[in-house]
């Protein structure tokens, strides 16, 4: 009676479900004590009306967006601490020495690490400045759907509460990051591991697609007058090429994931061993999405590098149209290339040989964006800033990365490199390289814009070569592992075979990249209290070309007191030469109310999700209606915005363009 | 200014460290840069033809980068120079989406070449007859049954030199990868499917193979030793197995097939009849059913 009445009401969840050994306590103790040292704070420091009145119901895409990397950076931190466990592991579990962890334990973080790296933190940065650049950049005052804004964010943050979760209760898949079936099938993996990664990434996929969809619409729709597409800012335009992907890529990866789940909670057959089921079709489907998203997240990188070089060269971008062709271009191509993920299947011949190629012509206008931004700093006045530093550091990293990638292109290669830790230097070299050090411009770029002071350049630079250094200490070696044969995901190997050295090379080159993440976090705060030394008074720092750097810094809630006008590109770069002022009357601004439905929604999507992982059934309900009659309420809602009058944006304009900003 | 002192020390620590570098590489084994398998040689040489096409790209992109980052940093201006303005040139643009175009369609030549020539399922030609041998992983550990010679072993793959060896592959439990990166690049083994492979070892030695994929709790522990002899010596091991060694009927299959790890070699003796098809066929029916059948 007890069990029957314990499983009602707990699904699956019980004692056991607690962390199984000390490190896995500590893990766990540490995630908890997150929420609640804020929980204190915000309690000490009286801020909870505060926080729930500027930042939990807010609809204002850049608040918005500093909450995404806020989010992003604090899971950056968790995927480096799984990294500093996992090379321990790899270095000193060698022969009879099994190291520190189990097995188990290790692939979980390994998995956890990937997954969070890419959904939480890759896309959590790209989401934020989209959130906080876009807008601006397209001349706008909001994005397309603020609401559905605000709910994608919430997703995406519920997904990431999930991931977490497995710290604390359960465990989490030990499959890898693309949890490939049979392996991730309920007879190989009965615990609920597989079943957070699912439930984690398929609300935080929802939200991803939603957010996608309302920034393809934003470009496209919101734009200024006079700006057609093509006077937009290269930035907007990578962006617009990644939104079209997420459009076509995520629903996807919610298909997929739903199949599995689908075979693990009621018994399909879609991917099973047996029963008529087929792996391959998973794998398959998993990549038809994962290519795409490499170039989700690599495009907006393109962008934001397109943005800095020619700020920081203070030259036109050379080759603007040549850039948004190459976008299209691999808008395009990253569709048909992702059996390239799996030429080690057996298929024949010509669809490994088909493949390979379209991979490779990916490489033309890669090519091509690298050689303009060469030439978009020939002849410029190059200020070697941080932005620009991370930018060369990209090239540097992304072109021999390319360049494993293009040799992995090749099918009877990629049979001797596949799986190997050459692969995992190749695709680390596209996403640290590629996308992370644009994050960092970017942040560091933008965010004078933002909040109103620069960060310290010094820190900067600093935290730059610790970066790549760093990196380069790290992932060279892993290269040579992997002409060695090393694979991926291995928590133990035999002596004997000349890897622990360089395992352990590699351990002290992550070292150093931690280093620069302390640096990252110390410019952080410094800056914030020597802010004062380094206000952005002007609201142009950097002697900026776009629209956004014609508004005070920080941005004010409506973004632009007057509608930009736009003639050409540049349009900023352009006004400031001409020395052109505008003399049109202030208008009315419409902006949307604040509301917690957003919240709510994602929160009752939590709970589902929660209450699936466990087959808590009444959880789920609860959870499946809270997040539907919220919607329905909304819907029911017509006064969903607020007026801010001529006169208000006039009183505010004059007072922030005095420079009496905070 | 101080800085060409900082310069020469930066030096020293590069060549320094290039130093260490090939010093301790050149002492240890790199199988893929090292192949002693037919194959195994003609990836390595693609890899190395591949590379060297795509420094035609990458060396100029990186002098030209470091070039013009140093000629037009904001210290050594000069206004004479200083074109703010120009926004595109169509003849270079053109040039640098046709060399790149050259290149990969050169390289596509290989790749579409390479692919049928380096085809896994292709058998290659020689005087000595082929090997069949099926190769089975389990958690976690490989079993290898010799249909012709009527032995198998586990962990320990024993081949003769300059005999082609013809793998067909299949998993009794999740996907593997089997890799034996001195012979030849890798294939995924399905439950339920199979793959092939064919190689053929140039040199006698001993190699090692994995798995390349994660396959649970045991994964790391799916190594095995490759010993490529003499075919004289190859039909001594051949004939002493097949003497000595426990046979292996469903019974001692379905007990070997239990979740083990780190598993010393074994050798076992008449292969259950159809073994390896049987356990393909087995995930062809509703689980647990297939292997009474």
């Amino acid at each position: 009676m007890m069990h029957v009445f314990a499983n009602f009401w707990l699904g699956k969840l019980n004692l056991q479900a607690l962390p199984p050994n000390a490190i896995q306590w500590f893990g766990a103790l540490l995630m908890i004590s997150v929420p609640i040292g804020l929980a204190v704070f915000l309690t000490v420091t009286k801020r909870w009306k505060w926080l729930y009145k500027e930042w939990l119901t807010t609809q204002d895409p850049k608040k918005i967006g500093v909450m995404y990397i806020i989010v992003a950076v604090a899971m950056l931190l968790r995927g480096a601490a799984d990294v500093a466990l996992i090379k321990t592991q790899q270095s000193i579990s060698v022969g009879h020495s099994m190291g520190i962890l189990s097995s188990s334990h290790f692939q979980q973080i390994v998995t956890a690490h990937g997954t969070i790296m890419i959904f939480f933190v890759a896309m959590g940065l790209m989401f934020g400045l989209f959130n906080l650049i876009v807008p601006l950049q397209i001349g706008a005052r909001d994005v397309a759907f603020p609401f559905l804004n605000a709910t994608s964010f919430w997703l995406f943050f519920s997904g990431m509460v999930l991931v977490n979760l497995s710290l604390i209760l359960g465990d989490f898949a030990a499959t890898g990051w693309l949890a490939y079936p049979p392996l991730s099938e309920l007879r190989y993996s009965p615990t609920v591991g597989v079943d957070y990664w699912i439930w984690s990434l398929e609300i935080a996929g929802v939200g991803s697609l939603l957010s996608g969809i309302n920034f393809l619409v934003t470009i496209l729709k919101m734009r200024v007058k006079g700006m057609n597409l093509m006077k937009m800012p290269m930035f907007c335009w990578s962006v617009l090429g990644s939104t079209l992907l997420i459009a076509f890529a995520f629903p996807i990866l919610t298909v997929c994931l739903t199949l599995l789940a689908l075979d693990r909670d009621i018994g399909t057959h879609f991917f099973t061993a047996g029963g008529g089921g087929n792996m391959m079709m998973y794998v398959n489907l998993i990549w038809a999405w994962g290519h795409p998203e490499v170039y989700i997240l690599v495009l907006p990188a393109f962008g934001v590098y397109s943005e800095v070089v020619a700020t920081f060269s203070r030259k036109r971008l050379f080759g603007y149209t040549s850039m948004v062709w190459a976008i299209m271009a691999i808008v395009l191509l990253s569709f048909i290339v992702w059996l390239h993920h799996f030429f080690t299947m057996g298929a024949g011949s010509d669809v490994n040989a088909f493949f390979g190629i379209m991979t490779m012509i990916i490489a033309i206008p890669t090519g091509v964006k690298i050689f303009n931004w060469l030439f978009t700093m020939y002849r410029g006045k190059i200020r070697l800033e941080s932005p620009m530093l991370w930018f060369i550091g990209f090239v540097v990293l992304f072109t021999i990365g390319g360049m494993a990638g293009v040799m992995m292109a090749v099918p009877p290669i990629d049979f001797q490199l596949h799986n190997s830790l050459f692969l995992i230097a190749h695709f680390h070299m596209m996403i640290v390289g590629g996308v992370l050090f644009a994050d960092f411009a970017a942040i560091t770029y933008w965010f004078p814009k933002i909040f109103g002071f620069r960060l310290n350049e010094r820190l900067g630079r600093i935290a730059f070569w610790c970066w790549l250094i760093g990196f380069l200490l790290s992932f060279i070696p892993l290269y040579i592992l992997g002409f060695m044969g090393a694979t991926r995901r291995l928590d133990h190997y035999a002596a004997g075979l000349g890897w622990q050295q360089l395992f352990i090379v590699s351990a002290i080159g992550a070292a150093v990249i931690g280093i620069g993440v302390g640096v990252q976090i110390l410019q952080l705060v410094y800056s914030y209290f020597s802010r004062r030394n380094n206000l952005d008074l002007s609201g142009d720092p950097w002697d900026g070309r776009s629209l956004e750097w014609s508004t005070p810094s920080p941005v004010p809630f409506y973004n632009f007191a007057k509608t930009p006008h736009v003639t050409e590109r540049d349009a900023f770069w352009v006004a400031k030469r001409h020395n052109l002022k505008d003399t049109r009357p202030y208008e009315d601004i419409e902006i949307p109310k604040n509301t917690p439905l957003a919240m709510i929604i994602a929160a009752g999507a939590l709970a589902f999700g929660f209450a699936v992982v466990w087959h808590i059934w009444w959880l789920a309900v609860i959870g499946l209606l809270t997040s539907v009659v919220s919607l329905i309420v909304r819907s029911m809602d017509e006064h969903t915005e607020r007026i801010i009058k001529a006169e208000e944006i006039e009183r505010l304009d004059k007072l922030y363009s005095g420079g009496l900003s905070r | 200014m101080g800085k060409p002192k900082k310069w020469w020390f930066w030096i020293i620590v590069l060549v320094a460290a290039a130093v260490i570098s090939i010093g301790y590489l050149s002492t240890v084994n790199i199988p893929i840069l090292q192949p002693k398998g037919i194959i195994a040689d003609k990836e390595f040489r693609l890899l190395v033809a591949v590379v060297l096409i795509m420094c035609i790209v990458v060396v100029p992109v990186f002098i030209m980068l470091g070039y013009i980052v140093w000629k037009y940093r904001d210290s050594n201006h000069s206004p004479k120079q200083y074109t703010p303005d120009v926004s595109g040139n169509r003849k270079l643009e053109g040039l640098w989406w046709l060399i790149p175009s050259i290149i990969i369609a050169v390289l596509s030549v290989i790749t579409w070449n390479a692919s049928y020539a380096l085809n896994p399922y292709k058998p290659i030609p020689s005087r000595n007859r082929t090997l069949p041998v099926e190769v089975i992983a389990l958690d976690w550990k490989w079993l290898f049954i010799y249909p012709t010679k009527g032995i198998a072993s586990v962990n320990d793959l024993r081949i003769p030199v300059n005999t082609p060896v013809h793998f067909y592959l299949t998993s009794d439990t999740v996907m593997n990868s089997f890799w034996i990166p001195q012979l030849s690049g890798q294939i995924y083994d399905m439950p339920g499917m199979q793959t092939q492979l064919f190689v053929m070892a140039d040199q006698p030695g001993d190699y090692k193979g994995w798995s390349a994929n994660i396959s649970g709790i045991g994964f790391a522990s799916m190594m095995f030793n490759v010993h490529a002899s003499s075919s004289g010596q190859f039909n001594l091991w051949v004939n002493k197995t097949k003497y000595i060694s426990p046979k292996l009927n469903l019974a001692a299959y379905n007990r070997l097939a239990k979740p083990s790890m780190y598993v010393k070699p074994q050798y076992y003796s008449s292969p259950e009849p159809n073994l390896f098809y049987r356990t393909i066929t087995k995930y062809m029916f509703p689980a647990g059913k297939g292997m009474n059948r």
